[in-house]
């Protein structure tokens, strides 16, 4: 009896989303008489044992080889089934990110194995481990309740409270890459990582977001709230009408169809409120607005208001904030 | 090589708020039902492939024996044909019994038309679990590519792409036969023209029933306790003062107190 938990890897760094849930296991494991277990699949995978166990784990599953340098579906499910069959494991978790998900899908249907994809809460009922989740894109709630010996959830990133390091060890079992090279279908031929220093949006515990209210000045807005977030260690977001006027690369766009995300802080800049939008940052701890319109929707939203331009607000809040974080 | 897209009818997700918890137990929404946003990347792709390499298009939806909106939408746009799978053939089942439909459905238009690729969309609106495509690829024994920005080639069985992830964006080869879901960087979707929608309007959609084709029961999951979350009711205080500087300086203070900086 195990909960195993996949600890992702981008580069060799381990991906922190996962030490929440990681500390969310064994806080379960203990409630269910269960050891947890981190899952480490990579080329090297060091640290991130030594941090999966300060983090939580009672014992880490490592396979290391180099065909599992970089994440390809086939091999890394291969070695989830082995190490989800060596533990009899009565659940497999990871983190909803794209890869997480894949994975955990994967697994999920190998097994048949039910999956509560995209879940925000993890606790026990009975003895078992039951799991939430949105559907209608955050309109209702459900809860899930699995009928498989194999309970499989991805689960999205700050869902959990980020742990404190402890000073535990432990011992590292090794499990074996089963397939060769030659064997695995995919090849990746080039790989181009993201911009060095930028923060993702679905980590960050502050965003700062823009949209169509820089309309008068695209380029000079999305600099004022960009100069807001670096201030503030933000990430930087948008609406949809900002990314669809061209503004701002999708990558940044919150809301429907684009990122959803739950920090802290969010500063909603020129961003009128569409519901597509509040889809996506609506369960934010605290909003803050910053629009010239008194009647924007985000202003049902916002707990802070600034009825203002934001050409002239957003530069005065980052003079402040600059003030005060020194 | 030919191409099946998989695509739902969901609500507009203008009205996803107004959705009941007894309308999502029951299925009947009286929502404006639409082609689900992500897919319609999916469905451009496809044409768009059609178009460079030459191969037929086929829209495969699971839906009721009339939700056939977003099947015309997508032979509106240009996907040259369209198979509704009625979801009586996995009644009561779970993600796994859908995708297994689903997988059953490919195979038959593979059957006539030699499919190689399927393509998906990230999600659906409604569902938001994003696994179907997955048990699809799993159920077909194919290889899977998430979160493609750009097909690149298919020459001699081999596809090459372009995927993106949260730390980055990688180029894949793949052998063909694969399931594919895009991701919304991939293109621009087209508006249907007005002889499509003309064209669509008028065609018989087929549908697979469970005389056509077997699935196997599965259920390994319940959705329980369906609820419509609490909007925190929040009362937005608006900061005055005679200056932006005097309103930044309060709204910082408020935001320190709160300890979220």
């Amino acid at each position: 009896m195990t909960i195993l938990v996949w600890i992702e890897q981008n580069d060799g760094q381990a991906v922190s989303n996962c030490w929440e849930l990681l500390a969310k296991a064994r806080a379960l494991g203990q409630e269910l008489d269960t050891e947890v277990a981190a899952l480490l699949i990579g080329s090297d995978v060091e640290e991130a044992s030594l941090q999966a166990f300060a983090y939580g784990a009672g014992k880490v599953l490592a396979a290391t080889d180099s065909s599992l340098a970089g994440f390809r579906l086939q091999p890394f499910v291969e070695v989830a089934e082995q190490a989800v069959e060596r533990t009899g494991a009565v659940a497999f978790l990871a983190n909803a990110s794209i890869r997480g998900g894949v994975l955990a899908a994967t697994v999920a249907c190998r097994q048949n194995a039910g999956i509560a994809a995209n879940a925000t809460d993890l606790w026990v009922e009975d003895g078992k481990l039951v799991a939430a989740r949105a559907i209608y894109s955050g309109n209702i709630r459900a809860r899930i309740q699995f009928e498989s010996p194999l309970a499989v959830a991805s689960v999205r990133p700050r869902s959990f409270p980020m742990p404190e390091p402890t000073e535990r060890t432990g011992t590292v079992e090794t499990l074996d890459a089963t397939l060769n090279e030659y064997d695995i279908r995919q090849k990746v031929t080039d790989f181009r990582a993201a911009e060095a220093g930028e923060i993702s949006l679905t980590d960050a515990h502050i965003i700062v977001s823009g949209g169509r209210g820089v309309a008068v000045d695209p380029q000079k807005g999305f600099e004022l709230v960009g100069e807001l977030a670096q201030t503030l260690g933000a990430a930087l977001g948008a609406s949809r009408a900002a990314v669809d006027a061209g503004y701002i690369p999708y990558k940044h766009q919150v809301g429907q169809t684009g990122k959803t995300v739950r920090p802290d802080l969010y500063i909603a800049c020129g961003i009128s409120g569409a519901i597509q939008h509040l889809a996506g940052m609506g369960n934010s701890k605290i909003i803050v607005a910053v629009n010239k319109d008194p009647n924007a929707p985000i202003f049902e939203r916002a707990k802070y208001g600034i009825v203002d331009d934001l050409f002239t607000t957003v530069p005065a809040l980052t003079a402040e904030f600059s003030k005060r974080l020194k | 090589m030919n191409i099946a897209v998989l695509i739902k009818q969901t609500p507009d997700t203008a009205e996803l708020p107004k959705i009941s918890v007894e309308e999502a137990l029951s299925g009947e929404l009286r929502a404006t039902m639409v082609l689900n946003p992500w897919d319609e990347f999916a469905v451009e792709e496809a044409i768009d492939l059609s178009d460079r390499f030459g191969c037929q298009t086929t829209a495969v939806s699971m839906g009721r024996a009339d939700e056939t909106d977003a099947l015309k939408h997508a032979l509106a746009m240009g996907v040259e044909n369209a198979l509704l799978v009625d979801e009586e053939v996995a009644s009561g089942g779970d993600e796994w019994a859908a995708a297994d439909a689903l997988a059953a459905a490919v195979t038959k238009v593979g059957e006539e038309r030699d499919v190689e690729l399927v393509l998906a969309g990230k999600m659906s609106v409604d569902g938001n679990s994003g696994v179907i495509y997955a048990g699809v690829a799993c159920k077909l024994g194919w290889d899977l590519l998430v979160n493609v920005t750009r097909i690149v080639d298919i020459a001699d069985g081999t596809l090459i792409a372009e995927q993106a992830f949260e730390g980055g964006q990688e180029t894949v080869e793949v052998p063909l036969p694969v399931v594919i879901s895009v991701a919304k960087e991939i293109n621009e979707p087209r508006y249907p023209s007005f002889m499509g929608i003309r064209k669509a309007s008028r065609a018989a959609i087929p549908v697979l029933g469970s005389a056509d084709i077997q699935v196997a029961a599965s259920s390994t999951a319940r959705w329980t306790d369906l609820e419509k979350p609490e909007v925190e009711q929040v009362q937005v205080r608006i900061i005055e003062g005679d200056s932006v500087e005097e309103k930044a300086a309060r709204l910082a203070d408020a935001l320190m107190a709160e300890k979220v900086i």
